[in-house]
């Protein structure tokens, strides 16, 4: 397939996944806000929020404070911010719009519709009212793109760079939900499995759809470890980095073009620190080193997809 | 007001009370249906053809404009013997087109003949890098699209020959299945001939037009991207082909061939559907300042590395100075009787003609001779004093530059507006193509003028849409006898 178009399928993909991402970070922030002393104040609810996304200093350069309405707003809605959700969809379309012809008609239709359905939020103060609405419709649309490609695409290449897509932008994702999330909780690890720290953890897991795994895997106290063990090396919870890099190794093995032999050394070096690695060991050395250090390799990895499949000049 | 005063051939009624053959059923059905019904199935065409995203740009308005062509769920009925005369005349001007432009750039006979002017040749859309060029099958214009307007039971004009990248054939096609969907009963009602195998045709032309030794030709169709006003149309035609959309930086040239640049290497091109102007294709040959082309692709064509479809250079066949030879063109090619008819022209580089056209600017429309999509025009009836003299001041700069021609007066098809159903001026773009043989799919896109009394229909300037149907050739036969309504004269202007 044109290089060109496996670009723009990729990021189309990266896009939907970067709004889901988001969305999922916002309902469980807004969610934090209504348990009693969560969070000394409104800053140290939202900040987060914003350094999980890797947005704190544009944030900084258009707000003074942070204040919930403007993080909401910011995150959500702000076309200034490249990894808002208006942004993410925006591009989304845009590079749907570039290479309609590579989906389905019903891939298209779908990710047209989403963009004229995401008109009816413009212009509401979402921190008042229809943030809860909107985190559940974005999620709800990207399970549906997910859906409707998976139930209509032809198994070639196309559909590949979309998987590809949406596993790297969810490993990313992930990775950096837990590390920001740790790094605020690890000062009160003398309270755990005290009330706040466990609707704290709770909401760590909610926002990706793993509380119930949790419950079903260890039936126990929800334990930061544990917490970290599921999102990390357990290949069958799927926004874990393990299971992301396992549908990565598989999609670089069914796309060959012969040069992209470091894609593959990269993506299987990861995935053999998942899938080998121990919790006890990746504490002893620090989550947040390691997860650091995911971040980066995972990053290295994006950049050599772009290299050796979808820079149009490589040809 | 004199337009008031004209009588307008309306092709569904025969009087305000008596209704033609032709739409009796569509008729009856139409009074039976609620105007809330037909509203509510107006919506929903809109809805649709939004979500789907059959959008335009307009060029001028914000880049972020996506408009809808207005659809009209009323649809244009023509028999099947109508449509016999319509598609063999077509037929036969597209094949004289091609002949004439193979003629033009190589031996050119027709000039030697004294039927077209030697100063042909320095006519801007006369492309000297295509003489002794040999293109396949001799086919230059793969896609034509011929506007056809109606003056009466029995008159056809051509008002126009689009050859280089006419467009539209999307909206045919999609309005077709948007009617299906809607009105399925009607469907049912009346046996219409299909259109949808056009892209299949499409494709079977194109492969037919590779060149020769190629055994399966890998086509492309070539955009100038997404911001483009028909970008609907490009990605819609090469997905139903199945063939890759490309934009000029997805092709290079290299050693005599064009490649596209595939995530598993160069890929070799042989036919490319280009939607982009000659000027665009290859900034080394035409306009450098192009980012659209790919630089090289004309050496490569002109020495048959790749074919191109339309050819380069079909400019000068469809411009409204050759427009008017054309009828001598089919005796002199084809040696046959023109089938369909010009509008009667007048050339304002001819002393008499200019002087003519000037005392008549307010009954005449005045086009600029290589003017397209209805811009740079006068029609004389409807324009104000004060645009019939500043249009006159624009001609006396460059008289040659312009044609005249009578207003027609447009059929009327009934078309939903704002306080119901009322009738509209339209006109028909039956889509040619040409590759082995000359053939077309039985329709096109009828284009309405949605403003009362207007007469211009194009999409850049407000005009509609509409489903055309065609009956086929049991239905027209099972009609009763029409003699009476056959022999009726409705008055011409």
């Amino acid at each position: 397939m044109l290089s060109r178009t496996a670009n723009h399928l990729y990021w189309l993909a990266r896009y939907i996944e970067r709004a889901e991402n988001m969305a999922r970070i916002l309902e469980v922030t807004a969610n934090m806000a209504m348990v009693p002393n969560a969070a000394v104040s409104e800053a140290a609810l939202w900040q987060p929020a914003l350094e999980i996304s890797g947005n704190a200093d544009t944030y900084k350069t258009h707000f003074n404070e942070f204040k919930a309405s403007s993080v909401i707003f910011f995150l959500a809605m702000d076309e200034k911010n490249p990894s808002s959700i208006y942004s993410a969809l925006f591009s989304a379309r845009e590079n749907a719009r570039a290479v309609r012809v590579a989906m389905t008609s019903e891939t298209w239709e779908n990710i047209n519709t989403l963009w004229l359905e995401f008109q009816q939020f413009q212009g509401k103060n979402l921190a008042e009212e229809g943030l809860r609405e909107l985190c559940d419709w974005v999620k709800a649309r990207s399970h549906l793109f997910r859906g409707v490609s998976a139930g209509t695409m032809l198994r070639d290449d196309a559909f590949e760079f979309l998987r590809l897509g949406t596993f790297i932008e969810r490993a990313d994702n992930t990775a950096r939900l837990l590390d920001v999330k740790y790094h605020l909780l690890l000062p009160q690890e003398e309270e755990v499995g005290g009330g706040v720290d466990y609707y704290e953890w709770s909401a760590v897991l909610r926002s990706v759809s793993a509380f119930q795994a949790y419950q079903k895997v260890f039936n126990d106290t929800i334990l930061p470890w544990r917490v970290a063990e599921l999102l990390v090396l357990r290949r069958d919870m799927p926004r874990s980095l393990h299971a992301c890099f396992a549908e990565i190794v598989s999609i670089l093995e069914n796309l060959t073009n012969g040069h992209h032999k470091e894609c593959k050394r990269i993506a299987g070096e990861i995935n053999a620190s998942l899938l080998f690695g121990r919790i006890d060991h990746i504490f002893q050395n620090g989550l947040h080193e390691f997860l650091t250090d995911f971040i980066e390799r995972n990053h290295q990895l994006g950049v050599e997809i772009q290299n050796s499949f979808l820079n149009i000049h490589a040809a | 007001m004199e337009h008031a005063s004209r009588t307008f051939f309306d092709e569904m009624h025969l009087s305000p009370s008596a209704v033609r053959d032709l739409y009796a059923k569509y008729s009856h059905w139409l009074s039976n249906v609620s105007g809330s019904r037909l509203e509510s199935r107006r919506q929903e065409a809109e809805l649709l053809f939004r979500r789907v995203g059959i959008t335009f740009n307009v060029y001028g308005e914000q880049a972020e404009t996506e408009r809808l062509i207005p659809f009209d769920v009323i649809p244009r009925i023509l028999a099947a013997k109508e449509w016999k005369v319509l598609s063999s005349g077509v037929i036969q001007r597209v094949k004289a087109l091609n002949m004439f432009l193979h003629d033009i750039y190589h031996g050119q006979e027709i000039i030697k003949a004294g039927i077209i002017p030697e100063s042909i040749l320095r006519h801007a859309q006369y492309r000297p890098e295509m003489i002794n060029v040999d293109v396949p099958n001799g086919i230059y214009a793969h896609i034509a699209g011929v506007d056809i307007v109606r003056t009466g039971e029995n008159q056809f004009y051509v008002l126009e020959d689009n050859l280089r990248t006419p467009s539209g054939v999307s909206y045919m096609l999609e309005n077709r299945k948007m009617m299906m969907r809607l009105f399925p009963e009607l469907f049912r009602q009346y046996s219409i001939a299909p259109v949808e195998h056009y892209p299949q045709m499409l494709k079977n032309n194109l492969r037919a037009v590779a060149q020769p030794g190629v055994k399966e030709p890998t086509i492309v169709l070539l955009t100038p991207g997404a911001y483009n006003s028909a970008y609907f149309e490009h990605a819609f035609l090469a997905q139903q082909m199945g063939v890759e959309l490309v934009e000029g930086q997805d092709l290079f040239v290299r050693n005599n061939a064009v490649y596209m640049r595939t995530t598993e290497g160069p890929k070799r091109v042989d036919v490319i559907y280009r939607r982009l102007d000659d000027e665009y294709i290859d900034p080394l040959a035409f306009r450098p300042d192009s980012m659209l082309g790919v630089p090289g692709l004309l050496s490569v064509y002109r020495n048959g590395g790749v074919t191109l479809a339309n050819a380069v250079g079909t400019g000068v066949a469809d411009d409204k100075a050759t427009y008017i030879r054309v009828p001598e063109m089919i005796k002199f090619y084809l040696g046959e009787t023109p089938i369909l008819s010009n509008v009667p022209t007048y050339e304002l580089s001819k002393a008499h003609d200019y002087a003519y056209v000037m005392e008549h600017l307010n009954e005449l429309v005045v086009k600029e001779v290589q003017g397209s999509g209805g811009y740079g025009m006068l029609v004389g009836p409807t324009a104000s004093k004060k645009e019939i003299a500043d249009f006159r001041l624009i001609i006396k700069a460059n008289p040659a530059n312009y044609i005249a021609q009578p207003t027609l007066a447009l059929s009327t098809c009934p078309t939903m507006v704002g306080q119901g159903v009322a009738p509209r001026h339209v006109d028909l773009r039956p889509f040619v193509l040409s590759g082995k043989t000359t053939t077309l799919v039985p329709g096109g896109l009828s284009r309405v003028a949605m403003r009362e009394g207007s007469l211009v229909v194009n999409s850049s300037q407000g005009g509609g849409t509409k489903d055309t149907w065609v009956l086929q050739e049991m239905e027209s036969q099972a009609l009763p006898e029409a003699a009476s309504s056959e022999r009726e004269k409705v008055a011409l202007c």
